[in-house]
C-alpha cells in the first residue's frame, strides 16, 4: 500500500489525525484559555480586593466575570481533559488508535474555533455580559451584541466536544486491546467512558437551548419573550438540564484521575475496583435526575423542590463510596509523596469540604438563604478548582513524561503544589463566610462597613497565591523542555496500567503488537510474574495507519466564518457602509453564513466521495525502531 | 487490496463486516441517542408553548387531519421502501437496491413539499414564527424535522451516486445501512409529531 503522506512543521499539526497529537493540541489551546480565563479571574479579585472599588466598573465586570466561567468551563477545563482523554484512553486500552481520527481532529478544531468565535467579541463591542448561565431575560433584552457571540461560539465548540465525546464512547466500546473487559478497564478509561455518556445526552440540550436563545436574538421569535407567550422558566430548565451533567462532566474524569494517581503511589491496586466503577456510573445516572436544584429560589413548588432535593442528596451516597475506597487505598500502601500524589492527596479533603457545601445547597428551604449569594461561589470553587483543577495538575504531572518525554521538576512542582494548595484554600474559604454574611454573587462591588472587607481582602491575596503556583508550572515547563533536561523512561513511576508499556513518548503507532489483557493493572500482573513487558496478543505485523488530513481544519473554518457572520451582524453591515458597499445587514449576514456553511458542507462531500486508504507501516520498520522508544 | 468491481461475495452483514464498519455502526447509534435528546428537547419546550398562542392561532385553528394523515402516509411507506433497500443492499443486489432507495428519496421529497404547502398556507392564516410562544415552538420543532427529512433526502441521493461507481462493498454497506437506520429515525420522531403535536392539538383544540 501507498507511502506516507509525511508533513513536518506546522503543516504537521494541520494536519495531524493522531490522538496523541490531537491531545497535545487540545492540551495546549486548553492551557491558553486557562491563562485567559485566570487573568479574567485576577480582575474580578482586584475589583472585589476594596469596597466600592472602581478599577474596572460594572460594564467590563460583567463581561469579564462571564468570559471568565464561561472560558473556564467550556474552554479551558473540559479541553484540557480532553487532551488528557485523547492521549491516554488509547493508550490505556491497548488500542492504536481511536475509533474515528478524523473526527477527533475535527472535534478539536471546532472547539478552537468556537473558542475564538467567543473571544473575539471583546474587539466587538464587548464581551458577552448575561453570566456564564445566560439566563433570560438578561440575555435577551438588557444585553449587547456579547451574547451573539457567547451563543454561536458555544454552538461550534460543542459540536467539536459531543463528536469528541461519541468518538471516545466508540473508542472504548469497540477498540479494546484482546482480554480488556470493561471490568478491567483503568479507572481514568471507565470514568471519561461515563463522562462521555453524559456529553452525549446533555450536550444535544445546549444545542437546542443556544439555538432557540439564537432565533429570540435574530429573528425576533418569542421562546422566551412573556410577552408573547413564551416562558422565561423554560431557558433555566434546557440551560440546567445541560449545566448540571456539565458538571459531572468535568468531575468524574478528575475521580480517574486521582483513582490513578493515588494506586500507582500507594503501590496498592485500587481498593474496591467494582464499586468505584458502578459508583461512577450511579453518579453519572443521577446527574441527570438534579437539575432543579438549581432552580430552588424560582418557585416550583414544595412538591417538586423536596423530590430534587432527595436525589441531590442521594448523589452524596456514591461519592461517599469513593472516598472511602480512595482513603483505603492508601491504608497500609508504601505512599510516595511527590507531586502528582500530592495534589491528588490535596483533592480528597478539599472535594469533601465541597460536597458537604453541596448538600448544604441541596436543602431547599436552606438554600433560599444561600442560593445567589458566595456561598455558591465558595461551593462550586471547592468542586471545581479543589477538585477538578487539583485532579488536571495531577494528571499534569503524573502523565507528563509519557506524553511529552521529559520530566518535570519536582522541586519546582512540590512550590506549584503548596503555593496553588494554600492560595486555593484562602481564596475561597472565606467566600462561604461572605455568602452567609449576604453578599451576593455577580455583583461588582460591595459597601464599606458591612462585615465584607476582610473576606475580599483575604480572599483576593489567596488569589494572588494561586496565580503565582500557576506561574511556576509554566517555568517548569520550560525548565524541563530545555536542552539537556532529563528525558523521561517508559515507566518512570513504577506504574500498573498499560500506557507505561510502551516508550515515552509512544511512537505512533502505540504498541508494535496489541497486548494480551490478563487482569486489572495488566503492566503491574506482568511485572509481579517476573516478565519485562505485556504479553503481545498478535504476532509482527504491518500496522495500518489513517492518513493525515486538512480537510477537518477547513470544515471548521466553514463553521467559523458561519458563525461569526451572525455574531457580527451588529458589525459587519457597518464596515460595508464604510467601505462604501451597499448592502443590508441580513445580506451581508446570510451571505456569510451560507459560505460558511457551504464550505463545511463542501468538506463533508469531498470526505464521502475519496475514500482514504490510509497506509501501513512495515514490519522491517518496526524492527529498526527497537525499543529505545521512537519519537511520536 | 485493490477495488473490488462488480460481483462479490459480501458477508452475511456487510456493514459490520469491517473494524471500521463496525466502529461506524456504534457510533450511529449513539449518535441516534444524542439525536432523541435533540428532538426531546424540542418536544419538551413545544409542550411547554404550546397553549401560548398570544393573539395568534392556535392549533385548533390551524391543523388538518387529512393533510397530516396523508403526510404520515408518505413517509411511513417510504420507511417500508427503505428496508427493502437495505435488504438488498445485504443479499448484494444491486440494482434492486438503487430502486428502493429512489422510491424512497422521491416520498421523502413529496412529504417535502406536503409539509411546505403546510407552512406556506399557515403563514397566510397569520402564524409567522414570530407570532407567539406557540408558533415558535412549532415552527422550531416541525421545521427542523423537515431539516433532517432534507438532509436524509441529500445524503441518500450523495450515496446512490456514489453507488453507480463503487457499488456495494465493505467500504459502501457501511453508509447505505446507516442512512437506512437514519431515515427510520427521522420516521419514528414523526410519528411522534403526529401525536404529540397534530393529534393532541386536533384534541385539544387550543386556540380561539
Ligand atoms: C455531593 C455533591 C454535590 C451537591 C449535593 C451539589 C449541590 C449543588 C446545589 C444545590 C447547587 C445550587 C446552589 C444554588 O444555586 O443556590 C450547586 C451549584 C453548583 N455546583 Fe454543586 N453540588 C455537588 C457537587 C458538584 C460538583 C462535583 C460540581 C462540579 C465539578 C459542582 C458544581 C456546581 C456549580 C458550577 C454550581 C453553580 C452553578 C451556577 O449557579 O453558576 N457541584 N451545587
Ligand atoms: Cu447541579
Amino acid at each position: 500500500m501507498s507511502q506516507a503522506k509525511k508533513y513536518t512543521g506546522v503543516m504537521d499539526w494541520l494536519t495531524t489525525v493522531d490522538h496523541k497529537k490531537i491531545g497535545i493540541l487540545y492540551l495546549v489551546a486548553g492551557a491558553f484559555f486557562f491563562l485567559l480565563g485566570g487573568i479574567e479571574a485576577m480582575l474580578i479579585r482586584f475589583q472585589l480586593m476594596f469596597p466600592m472599588n472602581d478599577l474596572i466598573g460594572g460594564e467590563a465586570y460583567n463581561q469579564i466575570l462571564t468570559m471568565h466561567g464561561t472560558t473556564m468551563i467550556f474552554l479551558a477545563a473540559m479541553p484540557i481533559l480532553f487532551g488528557f482523554m485523547n492521549v491516554i484512553i488509547p493508550l490505556q486500552i491497548g488500542a492504536r488508535d481511536v475509533a474515528y481520527p478524523f473526527v477527533n481532529a475535527l472535534g478539536f478544531w471546532l472547539f478552537l474555533a468556537g473558542g475564538i468565535i467567543l473571544n473575539v467579541s471583546w474587539f466587538m463591542g464587548g464581551a458577552p455580559d448575561a453570566g456564564w448561565t445566560a439566563y433570560v431575560p438578561l440575555s435577551t433584552d438588557f444585553s449587547g451584541s456579547g451574547v451573539d457571540f457567547y451563543v454561536l461560539g458555544l454552538q461550534v465548540s460543542g459540536i467539536g466536544t459531543l463528536i469528541g465525546g461519541i468518538n471516545f464512547l466508540v473508542t472504548i466500546i469497540n477498540m479494546r486491546a484482546p482480554g480488556m473487559t470493561f471490568m478491567r478497564m483503568p479507572l481514568f478509561t471507565w470514568s471519561s467512558f461515563i463522562a462521555s455518556g453524559l456529553i452525549l445526552f446533555a450536550f444535544p440540550a445546549l444545542t437546542v437551548g443556544l439555538a432557540l436563545l439564537m432565533f429570540d436574538r435574530v429573528f425576533g421569535t418569542a421562546f422566551f419573550d412573556p410577552g408573547l407567550g413564551g416562558n422565561v422558566i423554560l431557558w433555566q430548565h434546557i440551560f440546567w438540564i445541560f449545566g448540571h451533567p456539565e458538571v459531572y462532566i468535568l468531575i468524574l474524569p478528575a475521580f480517574g484521575i486521582i483513582s490513578e494517581v493515588i494506586a500507582t503511589f500507594s503501590r496498592k491496586r485500587l481498593f474496591g475496583y467494582t464499586a468505584m466503577v458502578f459508583a461512577t456510573l450511579l453518579i453519572g445516572f443521577l446527574g441527570f435526575m438534579v437539575w432543579v436544584h438549581h432552580m430552588f429560589t424560582v418557585g416550583l413548588g414544595p412538591v417538586a423542590n423536596a423530590i430534587f432535593a432527595v436525589l441531590t442528596m442521594a448523589i452524596a451516597v456514591p461519592t461517599g463510596i469513593k472516598i472511602f475506597n480512595w482513603l483505603f487505598t492508601m491504608w497500609g500502601g508504601q505512599i510516595r509523596f511527590n507531586t502528582a500524589s500530592l495534589f491528588a492527596i490535596g483533592f480528597i479533603p478539599t472535594f469533601v469540604m465541597g460536597g458537604v457545601t453541596g448538600v448544604m445547597l441541596s436543602v431547599p428551604p436552606a438554600d433560599y438563604q444561600y442560593h445567589d449569594t458566595y456561598f455558591v461561589v465558595a461551593h462550586f470553587h471547592y468542586v471545581i478548582v479543589g477538585g477538578l483543577a487539583f485532579g488536571l495538575f495531577a494528571a499534569a504531572f503524573y502523565w507528563w513524561p509519557k506524553i511529552f518525554g521529559r520530566m518535570l521538576s519536582e522541586r519546582l512542582g512540590k512550590w506549584t503544589f503548596w503555593t496553588f494548595f494554600f492560595g486555593f484554600h484562602f481564596t475561597f474559604f472565606p467566600q462561604h463566610f461572605l455568602g452567609l454574611l449576604g453578599m451576593p454573587r455577580r455583583y461588582f462591588t460591595y459597601m464599606p462597613g458591612q462585615g465584607l472587607e476582610l473576606g475580599n481582602m483575604i480572599s483576593t491575596i489567596g488569589a494572588i497565591g494561586m496565580a503565582v503556583g500557576s506561574f511556576l508550572f509554566i517555568w517548569n515547563i520550560i525548565v524541563s523542555h530545555r536542552k539537556g533536561a532529563e528525558q523521561a523512561p517508559a515507566d518512570p513511576w513504577d506504574g500498573r496500567t498499560l500506557e507505561w508499556s510502551i516508550s515515552s513518548p509512544p511512537p505512533e503507532y502505540n504498541f508494535k503488537q496489541s497486548p494480551l489483557v490478563r487482569g486489572i493493572d495488566t503492566l503491574w500482573l506482568e511485572k509481579m510474574a517476573g516478565n519485562k513487558n505485556v504479553t503481545p496478543a498478535e504476532p509482527l505485523s504491518d500496522i495500518h495507519m489513517p492518513s493525515p488530513t486538512i480537510v477537518p481544519l477547513f470544515m471548521s473554518i466553514g463553521l467559523f466564518i458561519a458563525g461569526l457572520s451572525l455574531a457580527l451582524r451588529n458589525w459587519l453591515p457597518d464596515v460595508f457602509q464604510n467601505a462604501g458597499i451597499e448592502a443590508s445587514a441580513t445580506t451581508v449576514v446570510y451571505v456569510g453564513a451560507g459560505v460558511g456553511i457551504g464550505i463545511t458542507l463542501i468538506c463533508m462531500l469531498i470526505r464521502s466521495l475519496y475514500d482514504d486508504h490510509g497506509y501501513h507501516i512495515h514490519v522491517d520498520e518496526l524492527e529498526d525502531d527497537g525499543d529505545k522508544g521512537v519519537k511520536a | 487490496m485493490s477495488a473490488n468491481h462488480d460481483v462479490q461475495t459480501l458477508p452475511p452483514d456487510p456493514e459490520r463486516a469491517t473494524l471500521e464498519g463496525k466502529n461506524k455502526f456504534i457510533g450511529f447509534w449513539l449518535f441516534l441517542g444524542g439525536e432523541t435528546v435533540l428532538f426531546a428537547t424540542l418536544f419538551g419546550t413545544y409542550l411547554g408553548l404550546n397553549r401560548s398562542v398570544a393573539d395568534g392561532p392556535g392549533p385548533g385553528d390551524l391543523f388538518h387531519l387529512d393533510l397530516v394523515a396523508i403526510m404520515t402516509f408518505i413517509l411511513l411507506t417510504s420507511s417500508l421502501t427503505s428496508v427493502f433497500a437495505t435488504m438488498a443492499m445485504k443479499s448484494n443486489e444491486y440494482v434492486k437496491m438503487q430502486l428502493w432507495f429512489g422510491i424512497t428519496v422521491l416520498l421523502g421529497l413529496a412529504f417535502l413539499g406536503f409539509e411546505i404547502y403546510e407552512f406556506v398556507a399557515y403563514v397566510d392564516q397569520g402564524l409567522g414564527f414570530t407570532t407567539s410562544g406557540f408558533s415558535s415552538a412549532f415552527y422550531a420543532l416541525v421545521g427542523f424535522h423537515g431539516a433532517h427529512v432534507l438532509f436524509g433526502i441529500l445524503w441518500i441521493t450523495t450515496l446512490m451516486l456514489q453507488a453507480t461507481k463503487k457499488r456495494i462493498n465493505l467500504t459502501t454497506a457501511p453508509k447505505f445501512y446507516l442512512a437506512g437506520l437514519y431515515w427510520h429515525f427521522v420516521d419514528v420522531v414523526w410519528v411522534f409529531i403526529f401525536t404529540v403535536v397534530y393529534l393532541m392539538g386536533i384534541v385539544g383544540g387550543g386556540g380561539h
